[in-house]
């Protein structure tokens, strides 16, 4: 038995520990936002916060998430009451066919709860390994920036 | 590093401040205005790219997401972090003062144009060994690129190293200037491939383990260990686990990469994308002189002992291998399938008397650093914790590696993460 804890709640599952954690996450706890891109941690579309650091959820065992914390894009916010960096995503229509956006939003999260100021240039180089196919770059950067100038995302404390 | 060695370190610095008073202090060379690009010839720029190429200049002049040759990176040294300077042919903040007798200089001597002595970070006890022509065509370069202005931030050395007189006396100890002359015994190829590994390539300067006070430690290629990485010792190719040839080597010195033997990582990748500027002669010259360096190859073979007991640590790691790595690294994987992919059995990480090198690919990863086609490898330091990175290192160790047991690996983990840290 495995316990994973995601977004606050606690679970336990059944599953081989050489498991990834994004077959848990889609498969048993039905958190379908995260994606299966290349399988490669080479694409970003499966990244996930593990201890407030993105990951690629593909390539993150079950046996390391042991006894720590999984934060998915379906703990930021919902359809009705979306969180910041999801209204700005919106508000942008950084979206085109959606598939890398999850990812996008997490990686983008992360960027802000460490550094909550930052400029172009390390934006760019936070969010390089995730891609977009549909080529909306511009507008996930201009999504991000205006996040960070609102200040609405909080920087998180050093465990 | 010890008391003892600081103490050592301080006392031939001071031995060597006395002897060496008279060479303490070298003239200024007066500043030329810079000079217009159309003074080169378009072939001599050419030639100096080749050179440039090289020497890597462009690896420890160019900060992270800077400009090209505008300097500013931080190398950090057991005796304080040195920013590299910028040598863009701005006039205020670059080389665009200096004429080629300054660079000449700079080169042979270790003396900038205004007469200070140069920290060794700068291998002008390699450089020196480069002929007045390729110093001349690397000049001609380095004139012609865009002039930039960027000043280094100030070098932060431990006491009394900011008195750069003091690198007088270890000049007196380790600096030879001037070209070598040519082994008539040795083929052409030979000399060329020493020329370059011992001059513009300084591979000396990782791949040599370093003296109390940053000399080379003689003999050369013994192996080293630079910003947490190992520069293994470039005299047991042949040990490796599936010996070396010279083909191979040049071809791994151009792309980073063996069919046979693993990935160029760490420091050796942008080195490896250098020599991919220059003509393959070069990187098989240099193939051809490290290859006559060789300790005899180990006796032949024992059969493969058994894969090493199966302790927690090596099950944990199998089961963290299973689902991190094996999508790409396992023997089933496209990725495999694809081929030209080594196996982990073959790599020199893995082989390695020290577990530092596939310690660090894990944490690191390959990033990408440039655009042409290269080796990548995602990092894995967010997502994997000491204990479970010290696991899959010894899971590989005793199943794909079937050599002995690395010892104090958690702890070797959290040391190198500490020092990868900015």
């Amino acid at each position: 038995m495995n316990t994973l804890t995601v977004n606050g709640v606690r679970h336990t599952l059944d599953l081989d520990p050489s498991t990834p954690l994004l077959y848990a996450l889609r498969n048993q706890l039905e958190l379908n936002g995260a994606k299966f891109g290349c399988g490669l941690g080479q694409c970003g579309a499966c990244t996930v916060l593990l201890d407030d650091q993105p990951v690629f959820g593909c390539l993150t065992p079950m046996a390391a998430c042991e006894g720590r914390s999984v934060r998915t894009i379906e703990g930021l916010g919902n359809a009705e009451h979306p969180g910041p960096m999801q209204a700005s995503f919106i508000k942008h229509q950084a979206a085109q066919c959606g598939y890398c956006i999850a990812g996008m939003v997490m990686r983008a999260q992360a960027l802000l709860e460490q550094n909550p100021q930052p400029n172009q240039a390390q934006i760019r180089a936070h969010m390089e390994p995730n891609l977009c196919r549909c080529g909306t770059h511009m507008r996930i950067i201009a999504a991000i920036s205006e996040v960070a100038l609102s200040r609405q995302v909080k920087p998180r404390s050093k465990p | 590093m010890k008391r003892t060695t600081w103490i050592w370190a301080g006392g031939a610095l001071a031995a060597g401040c006395v002897a060496a008073a008279a060479w303490m202090l070298q003239p200024s060379i007066a500043a030329v205005a810079p000079p217009s690009p159309a003074e080169f010839e378009p072939a001599a720029i050419a030639r100096g790219a080749r050179v440039v190429a090289q020497g890597d200049c462009m690896v420890c002049h160019t900060a992270k997401g800077g400009e090209p040759y505008a300097g500013g990176l931080a190398l950090r040294t057991p005796f304080g972090t040195i920013y590299t300077t910028n040598i863009t042919p701005d006039a205020a903040t670059g080389i665009g003062g200096w004429s080629l007798a300054a660079f000449t200089r700079a080169l042979r001597h270790g003396v900038a144009r205004d007469g200070h002595l140069l920290y060794p970070a700068f291998p002008y006890i390699h450089y020196t060994r480069m002929s007045t022509a390729d110093i001349g065509d690397a000049y001609a370069y380095l004139m012609t690129r865009a002039p930039v202005a960027a000043r280094a931030p100030d070098n932060e050395l431990i006491f009394p190293l900011g008195f750069r007189p003091l690198l007088a006396g270890w000049n007196l100890l380790y600096l030879r200037p001037g070209p070598e002359s040519d082994d008539a015994a040795q083929s052409v190829e030979w000399n060329r491939g020493r020329y370059l590994v011992d001059g513009a390539g300084h591979c000396a300067s990782c791949h040599s383990t370093l003296d109390p006070i940053g000399g080379e430690r003689s003999p050369a290629f013994s192996g080293g260990n630079i910003d947490g990485w190992d520069a293994p010792a470039l005299t047991a190719l042949l040990h490796a686990p599936k010996p070396w040839t010279r083909e191979q080597l040049a071809l791994y010195l151009r792309h980073g990469w063996s069919p046979d033997h693993g990935a160029a990582a760490g420091p050796m990748s942008p080195v490896a994308h250098s020599l991919s500027q220059a003509p393959a002669e070069d990187a098989e010259a240099m193939a051809t002189y490290l290859m006559s360096l060789q300790a005899p190859a180990a006796p032949a073979a024992t059969p493969a002992p058994p894969a090493g007991p199966q302790t927690a640590q090596v099950m944990q790691g199998q089961t963290l291998f299973n689902g991190a790595c094996a999508s790409c690294h396992g023997a089933a994987a496209p990725m495999m399938a694809a081929g030209g992919r080594p196996p982990l059995s073959l790599s020199g990480a893995v082989a390695g008397a020290s577990p530092d090198n596939l310690i660090q690919t894990m944490l690191n990863g390959i990033p990408w650093t440039h655009p042409q086609p290269s080796t990548f490898m995602p990092a894995f330091a967010a997502s994997l914790n000491d204990a479970q990175i010290a696991s899959i290192a010894a899971y590989l160790r005793a199943d794909a590696g079937r050599r002995p047991a690395w010892t104090g690996l958690e702890k070797r983990v959290a040391d190198l993460r500490k020092e990868n840290q900015p």
